[in-house]
């Protein structure tokens, strides 16, 4: 061969690094990948179609051999063929991409919840169990995992090209994708939504383990509080217990155990208390007022960040009875009590 | 321009006879009719552009009053209904100042035509000035969104002698985003009318030319259609922004 | 060349300036978006040349932010929406319809002046060390995170924006008003059918975009909240706006080219447009469901999935239209009698390649699907393939087409075969490959980009180089031709068009006398009749 050793090594090295399909790593990749493989199927035939009508008519009708056009109007059979057709296949494309998109952002009840916040220009991961993490993130395998996000500043879009999701990540709202992971090791992380100089950057890397992995990271990558902690600390230092002090006489609802109740609101509607609505509720508190109380509780805009948000809505989430609470309104005048780490609150 | 044709009869075809070829007659027109029909619909298709640029400001506000209800609710209420009915009626009454000066123009009458658009911009300019009390009023109340926007009148009312219900702080702060629809609308809506207004006063100077008294009345027409736009715009605006749920005793 | 004509019927530059002639001014819009197309286009050449290799070693960041930037809002605002209406659409159409000018000369020149305007403007904002929001403005990025000449670049497309509006204003008033006896609607060319629909596109969706940087403007300058969460406003509202125009406004671009290739694909068939109604409705089809498919951009946004699929069955509507017309110009061919002079190349590499765009289009529209591939590079193949394959082959194609018609001269013929091919070859090089990089998941706007996705990248800078060659080659070889192509007569294709039936270039009124539509529209038996005796061909 005439191809000198070196340039050849570097071909294969080269080639090699480069994929041109990317891996399967999650449950729903597979679908993902079929629905592509049909797009990919009807533009082949398309193209096809179109290049082999061009072609032969191009030869068989060319001047030379077809010196004079027969003027045709048209024909209305060949319109209807061509219209319904393509709206048929187009129809399936849409009743196929539904089904899926579906698929990808309502999340199975029993996902493990992990929070996203996007700020320019890294990622941040918080696992409830208080680990944190920049630009990476570990999973499990076998688990469903949703990630809960929300943008500190601008809009960035978290995507696992090798999971086939991807969403936009928000400033002021919570957005959920989920996924489950089937393969152990690591895979792209990427900002897919311009979000200034540094955009390109903000990647990273998501590493999926087995089970038995995971557990041994989880041990060894805590920093000592679970978000839940965090947030217990957060309620008492911010005040939030002397208003919602689980007391009869309290200005402020209970909150335990509000998550994920339909909550009765002073303006006669009916919410389902999530996330976003905690969230909301911390920030506008006047739109978000319970039955039978007045809005008098101050905003906290701008006084927490989201990651402080995501503490207080994690301790919410797993806020079972206001014991702790009653405990923590007497030493918390000054703000720094904090329970001990190996409190009764759930990490 | 048109100036490069020399032959102002190339155009005529067999079946008009011989007529004079009116002086605004630009030759890329068959007929003076033509030209006539073509500005006039021109005209209205601007309009429609217009209707989609304010559009924009509509659907702002009707997704932020949906929202914050109780804030732009209490914001409209500090809106003076005296003030902003005067200058409805003024639009209103400058609009038909302007539909007479079209019928003047038609029947040929350049006294009255220059009346009558005389008219009609002074009271464009009452509409202007009342507006320009309102937005002083609200510099001086430092209810201008931005920096120094203060929401102490919603959050305590009574304090301000005000019969309304007090807003908590963060509802307080949405108000802003009435003030900014209102003078982003207001102020767009205004800005619309100095443009007209400057205009008019063109049209003023040509018509004392008696340029409009002999039969060329498009410009007057077209021009009519542009300010009665502006005053329906402004028939929009005042109910959505004055009388957000009024309550006749309530102020 | 013989007589008066367009061209030396006045002289001077002021005759050129305050001309009301629409021949004229699309002369003066030919020459001003060639030269922002080149401004675009070596920005493309700097992208391509920096993602050669993995890292950002070529420029800084910030400088390939601005880059990008700048290539899209001066490659869509001032090269895709005026490039075929407003220098084809303006020449044309009065012709077309037998009419003497626009209904608005002086409006058709203020129009190419607010043009000039906003590219000054934009060359300033570039000149002044350039705008990184990419070009589409996304909020809050634009309006609190940047501290570049956003507000002057959104000043530019919004006087951009009214030069757009009025061209359209014009196109539909004189389609209306101003055809000449016998010419009814559906014996007009689908030329005009496909202007017409991209004017009620240009008219109803580009005041949203004013009023829509109208409001990035203020929120810039006075700091309120519109489209700012911590301040009550909604991000997404700002979404909702720009898009509403700015999916239209992908219409507007293609429509007018898709308005090049019915007249050229006939004329060189030989036959008259098959399925003429389909195909004119179409177009006013693909207008009319344009305006409602613009959440398309948003589905992974967090907008409710039930919205969500009301938009993508929507924009599997709005595919069909052009489905249709794809088959309706393969099977003019059928029974004609085809010539492949350069229009006709170009023609077909538009069909091709904007079959390959549109359907990837699909892609996109299908939920699921767009959830991996969209702000990907799939994104950018596929707009790129619609816009570049599809759009500027159509504006080449007719830029051809009609070269002889404008300027009385013919275009050298090989030359120009050879520059389209070079430029079909060097476009699939640059981006097919692009296709396979979205699906591996490269992200759109990247400045750097990790190991494995270089061989496709050298692929497309590669192809880049070749695309670069073939566009180069047109604007030579034109002016080359204007001193010493062959002098074309009044109807070198033999086509049907009234603008056919008189002289090369024409007269400054168009028609010695107003002509009488009394044929149907690609009536060659017609002409066959009317030009017995003097069948000049060239080329």
């Amino acid at each position: 061969m005439g191809i000198s050793p070196v340039l050849w090594q570097f071909l294969v090295k080269w080639l090699n690094a480069s994929a041109l399909f990317p891996s399967e790593a999650s449950t729903i990749a597979p679908y993902m990948d079929a629905l592509y493989f049909f797009l990919l199927s009807i533009t082949g035939i398309g193209v096809l179609l179109v290049a082999v009508l061009l072609v032969v008519f191009s030869v068989r009708y060319r001047k030379a051999v077809h010196p004079v056009a027969t003027q045709i109007e048209g024909s209305t059979l060949l319109e209807a063929t061509w219209t319904i057709i393509p709206l048929g296949l187009f129809l399936i494309c849409f009743v196929w991409g539904a089904l899926l998109y579906f698929r990808i952002y309502n999340p199975p009840v029993n996902s493990m919840n992990i929070y996203i916040v996007g700020k320019q220009w890294m990622w941040k991961a918080e696992h409830p169990g208080g680990q944190h993490e920049i630009n990476a993130l570990h999973v499990p395998t076998g688990q469903p995992i949703q990630l809960t996000m929300i943008s500190q500043d601008v809009f960035h879009s978290f995507s696992i090209p090798a999971f086939r999701i991807k969403r936009e990540v928000i400033p002021g709202r919570y957005s959920t994708v989920w996924f489950q992971a089937t393969t152990p090791g690591e895979y792209h992380i990427f900002c897919t939504q311009y979000c200034g100089t540094n955009h390109s950057a903000m990647i990273g890397t998501i590493t999926v383990l087995s089970p038995a992995d995971y557990k041994k990271w989880t041990e060894e990558s805590t920093s000592g509080m679970s978000l839940a902690q965090n947030g217990e600390r957060l309620f008492a230092s911010m005040g939030c217990n002397a208003c919602h002090s689980g007391n009869a006489a309290a200005r402020g609802p209970s909150l335990a155990g509000v998550y994920g109740s339909k909550l009765l609101l002073n303006n006669g509607s009916q919410v389902l208390v999530n996330d976003a609505y905690l969230r909301d509720a911390i920030l506008n508190p006047s739109q978000h007022v319970t039955s039978g109380y007045t809005p008098i509780m101050p905003t906290y805009q701008g006084q927490i960040s989201e990651d402080g948000l995501i503490d207080l809505v994690e301790y919410l989430k797993n806020l079972s009875s206001n014991d702790r609470v009653q405990q923590t309104l007497t030493t918390s005048q000054s703000d720094q009590a904090a329970p001990s780490a190996s409190g009764v609150v759930k990490p | 321009m048109d100036s490069a044709i020399a032959n102002p009869h190339l155009d005529h075809d067999a079946a008009e006879h011989e007529h004079i070829v009116l002086p605004q007659h630009r030759h890329h027109f068959a007929t003076e009719e033509q030209q006539r029909e073509a500005g006039s619909f021109g005209m209205w298709l601007f309009l429609l552009t217009e209707i989609m640029f304010f559009g924009g400001l509509f659907f702002a506000y009707l997704l932020y009053r949906n929202w914050y209800y109780d804030a732009f609710v209490a914001a409209s209420n500090q809106l003076s209904i005296p003030l902003g009915a005067s200058n409805t009626a003024i639009l209103i009454t400058s609009g038909f100042f302007m539909a007479l000066a079209v019928w003047a123009a038609e029947v040929r009458k350049k006294t009255l035509l220059v009346i009558f658009l005389i008219f009609t911009i002074v009271f464009g300019l009452a509409f202007l000035g009342i507006k320009y009390v309102e937005y002083h009023e609200k510099y001086e109340k430092h209810h201008i969104p931005g920096a120094n926007f203060d929401v102490s009148e919603f959050i305590n009312p009574s304090a301000y002698g005000l019969n309304e219900k007090p807003l908590p702080p963060d509802a307080a702060q949405k108000t802003q985003m009435f003030f900014f629809l209102y003078f982003a609308m207001t102020g767009m809506h205004a800005l619309h009318m100095i443009i007209g207004i400057g205009l008019l006063f063109w049209l003023l100077a040509r018509a004392q030319r008696g340029d409009f008294t002999n039969g060329y009345v498009a410009p007057i027409e077209n021009f009519g259609l542009y300010w009665h736009f502006v005053d329906i715009v402004w028939l929009f605006l005042f109910p959505l922004l004055y009388l957000i749920n009024r309550h006749p005793l309530a102020h | 060349m013989p007589k008066k004509n367009f061209i030396n019927a006045e002289h001077g530059l002021l005759s050129w300036l305050l001309t009301g002639d629409h021949k004229r001014i699309a002369i003066l819009y030919l020459i001003s978006i060639t030269v922002f197309f080149f401004i675009g286009g070596a920005f493309a050449g700097l992208i391509r040349l920096e993602l050669l290799t993995p890292q950002g070693d070529l420029v800084s960041s910030d400088t390939y932010n601005k880059l990008f930037t700048m290539h899209g809002v001066i490659m869509v605002f001032l090269f895709l929406v005026p490039s075929v209406p407003a220098t084809i659409g303006n020449f044309l159409i009065p012709m077309m319809i037998g009419a003497r000018d626009l209904a608005f000369p002086k409006i058709n020149l203020l129009s190419w002046y607010l043009y000039i305007a906003a590219g000054t403007i934009m060359l300033t904002a570039m000149a002044l060390g350039g705008v990184d929001t990419g070009w589409t403005f996304t909020t809050p990025l634009s309006t609190h995170y940047l501290n570049t000449h956003v507000l002057t670049t959104a000043v530019a497309v919004f006087i951009a924006g009214f030069s757009s509006i009025f061209t359209g204003l014009n196109f539909i008033v004189t389609i209306h008003r101003m055809r000449c006896p016998g010419m009814t609607w559906f014996r007009m060319p689908l030329f005009v059918w496909a202007h017409y629909a991209a004017s009620i596109l240009m008219v109803l969706g580009t005041p949203v975009l004013a009023i829509t940087l109208v409001l990035v403007g203020m929120e810039r300058v006075f700091g309120i909240g519109v489209f700012d969460p911590t301040k009550g406003g909604d991000p997404l509202l700002f979404q909702h706006l720009f898009w509403f125009y700015s999916h239209p406004a992908v219409y507007i671009m293609i429509l007018p080219g898709m308005a090049v290739i019915s007249e050229v694909v006939s004329t060189f068939s030989r036959k008259r447009v098959f399925g003429y109604t389909a195909v004119a409705f179409s177009s006013v089809a693909i207008a009319l469901f344009g305006f409602f498919v613009w959440e398309h951009h948003m589905f992974i946004m967090g907008v409710s999935n039930y919205s969500a699929l009301v938009f993508s069955l929507l924009t599997m509507l709005v595919a069909v239209p052009s489905a249709i017309k794809i088959f309706n110009w393969c099977f003019t061919l059928q029974q004609g009698s085809i010539t492949f002079e350069t229009p006709m190349l170009y023609a077909f590499g538009f069909m091709g390649l904007f079959t390959i765009g549109g359907l990837t289009g699909v892609f996109l529209g299908s939920l699921g699907m767009d959830i991996q591939l969209t702000e990907t590079y799939f994104i950018v193949a596929h707009f790129h393939f619609v816009m570049v394959g599809g759009m500027l082959m159509a504006f080449l194609a007719g830029v051809h087409f009609w070269w002889p018609k404008m300027t009385g001269r013919m275009y050298p013929e090989s030359l120009s075969k050879l520059a389209a091919v070079v430029t079909f070859i060097g476009f699939n090089l640059t981006f097919m490959p692009q296709f396979i990089l979205g699906y591996l998941g490269m992200p759109r706007r990247y400045h750097a980009y990790p190991q494995e996705f270089q061989v496709l990248n050298v692929l497309s800078t590669a192809g880049a180089t070749v695309l670069g060659v073939g566009y180069l080659l047109p604007v030579l070889y034109l002016a080359w031709s204007l001193k010493y192509g062959a002098i074309a007569g009044d109807n070198p294709w033999q086509a049907t068009g009234l603008e056919w039936q008189t002289q090369s270039p024409p007269l400054t009124e168009n028609f010695p006398e107003i002509p009488i539509m009394d044929h149907e529209a690609y009536d060659y038996e017609w002409l066959e009749h009317k030009t017995q005796h003097e069948v000049t061909h060239v080329g």
